[in-house]
């Protein structure tokens, strides 16, 4: 294996910008990787290498030519979650669907990554329209977690995460509306943050439930993850929902938090988020990620947010009925799958055989509970009670940063489990997102950072930390601390760790 | 406890434009009768009087500058269309047979 692909970004980074390695090469690298690995894993939903090694030339000789160059990420390759829109290559988001389908602008996120000289490799596999939790509800088939191929990488960002677990990339953009970002960060022994909701642009995001929708970045360190976040944060007129407001310092954070000193700040832990339902090896290694924080200086506080029992529920009430009323804009008519169109069927029965066909079953149920929740007679039960409990996470998340700086939990209450063992429990399914919902529903800042093997199964857990609204730095600086110590205590990161993948 | 029958996973079906099978209707009627048993205890806030929420950091008059930026050209709108005829979208008919 090259040691190209092992590197962290902010290493490969300043590598290429020194003019010891060509963005081309490191590329190439990866391009070679991904035709070695990803017949197995299956992160990669489409790779256009030609079109990275044209993008990495240019960082080549703009080092050469002795530009600054555009970023301090530039040149280094990143992987692209396949619901936000590239110009020049195909969006499905993992929905037959929208199958061959190109966008005809690029996502703000995009455009911001291609400005900043990264080099994308290609778009990721997900879960249809990014509704699972585990990447098998993508048309195109599951992606396979590196950690053990029969195991599935976490979702609705399963590709991105098996990417950077698979050192198929450095870097990857992932979006999270109710775990999707950091849910398969944990499985996948990787780092996934969700921002604040409106400080990266939804422009060119293929909704599902627009009020929680957020992309985020992907990465194998905390470091690197708080660089992409400076990338692609900020406001975006594009973006109705966008906050006007500077981006939070959070590689300061990042590098602030390196230093391994928490003293001084109050980390809460959420009592109604370690307990019942949880695997027995998830909890030990929280436990013992608590116990770090607190050698490394923090108090450790207990904070009860008794709503957060109610959030999950909510969340399976909101996300279908937004999802709903997005979902509609798949007519058939303007872009996208057609079927039946034979002359005898009228406008609504095509668009009716055309959903039928391009859908897979959880996006119809999803749909079809948005429907029944928004419908009249349900309305208040459903759809209105649960924006009342969306207020009650809001106001306990604002109680809990009153006694504490951060807030911490397990990221998932389980790690990995075998492709095929919750496929046909939506309900057992929709339980993975336990932890990571709350988060969404308030609209603040999370980020899930690898937190060792867990005991029973020897597969990644990750610990969580909240953060208020446009606070998001002071996650980063706990997350990077606690990664810190955490690799100088296990004699280094937990992703190399990772066995070695069988080479095609 | 609330329930969904098959006839009214039926009726939501056709609400959602979905041609949903037979088979489909037999799944679907036990699978999101579950989901809602799961999600209905957010019923217990609902007499409750709590102002709803969809905003971290709520907005208020969100107005962008009222300047010309460029649009999509008809040959980019009609590109991924499933039809196209003489510069437009072609449609199946949009009345029925007795209309």
């Amino acid at each position: 294996m090259s040691d190209l692909i092992r590197l962290p970004a902010a290493e490969l980074a300043a590598k290429i910008h020194a003019g010891e390695v060509s963005s081309v090469g490191a590329t190439q690298a990866h391009l070679d990787r991904i035709a070695a690995v990803d017949p197995a894993v299956h992160a990669f939903l489409h790779v256009d290498g030609e079109r990275a090694l044209q993008a990495a030339k240019a960082v080549d000789e703009a080092v050469a030519a002795g530009r600054t160059p555009a970023s301090p990420l530039a040149g280094v390759p990143i992987a692209v979650k396949d619901v936000l829109t590239t110009q020049g290559s195909p969006t499905t988001c993992g929905s037959k669907l929208l199958e061959g389908w190109h966008a005809p602008y690029d996502a703000t996120v995009t455009r911001k990554l291609l400005d900043a000289g990264l080099v994308i490799l290609g778009k990721t596999n997900m879960d249809e329209f990014a509704m699972g939790s585990s990447t098998e509800n993508s048309a195109y088939g599951p992606t396979r977690n590196p950690w053990d191929l029969d195991r599935i990488p976490g979702g609705s960002g399963g590709g991105s995460a098996a990417a950077l677990a698979a050192f198929e990339a450095p870097l990857a953009i992932g979006t999270d509306t109710g775990g999707s970002i950091r849910q398969p960060g944990a499985m996948t022994g990787t780092v996934g943050v969700k921002p604040t909701y409106g400080t990266v642009s939804r422009h060119g995001l293929v909704a599902y439930a627009s009020s929680f929708d957020q992309a985020g970045p992907c990465a194998r360190t905390v470091l690197d993850a708080a660089l992409l976040h400076e990338v692609i944060a900020g406001h975006d007129p594009m973006d109705s929902t966008s906050i006007d407001a500077p981006v939070p310092p959070v590689l300061a954070a990042a590098r602030q938090g390196a230093d391994g000193d928490l003293r001084g700040v109050k980390v809460g832990v959420v009592r109604e988020l370690v307990g019942e339902g949880h695997q027995p090896g998830v909890l030990a290694s929280f436990e013992a990620a608590v116990a770090q924080l607190r050698e490394l200086g923090a108090e450790v506080v207990e904070v009860s947010c008794p709503s957060f029992d109610l959030a999950l529920a909510a969340y399976y009430l909101i996300a279908p009925s937004e999802a709903s009323s997005n979902l509609a804009r798949f007519d058939a008519m303007r872009y996208g799958l057609r079927v039946g169109d034979d002359g005898s069927h009228s406008a609504e029965e095509v668009m009716s055989l055309t959903r039928e066909a391009g859908f897979g079953p959880e996006v119809k149920r999803r749909i079809m509970i948005g429907t029944y929740a928004l419908s009249a007679g349900y309305y208040d039960a459903y759809y209105g009670s649960a924006q009342k409990v969306r207020t009650l996470v809001a106001r306990e998340f604002d109680a809990a940063f009153a006694r504490a700086d951060v807030l911490v939990s397990p990221t998932s209450p389980v790690t990995a489990f075998r492709i095929g063992e919750r496929v046909d429990d939506p309900v057992a399914m929709y339980q993975v997102d336990l932890c990571t919902i709350p988060s969404n529903m308030a609209g603040n800042a999370a980020i899930s950072v690898p937190s060792g093997l867990s005991a029973d199964d020897g597969l990644p857990v990750g610990l969580q930390v909240f953060s208020p609204a446009l606070q998001d730095h002071r996650g980063y600086r706990v997350a990077a601390a606690y990664e810190a110590a955490r690799d100088a205590a296990q004699g280094g990161a937990l992703i190399h760790r990772v066995p070695e993948l069988e080479v095609v | 406890m609330p329930s969904i029958s098959r006839s009214e996973v039926e009726h939501l079906a056709r609400l959602a434009r979905l041609a949903v099978t037979e088979e489909e209707l037999d799944l679907f009627a036990g699978q999101l009768e579950k989901i809602v048993q799961a999600v209905a205890k957010v019923g217990q806030v609902a007499d409750q009087d709590i102002p709803p929420m969809s905003h971290a950091v709520p907005l208020t008059n969100v107005f962008r500058s009222d300047v010309v930026r460029p649009g999509l050209t008809p040959q980019q709108a009609l590109a991924a269309a499933p039809a196209a005829e003489d510069g437009r979208f072609r449609v199946p008919r949009i009345l029925g047979e007795e209309a």
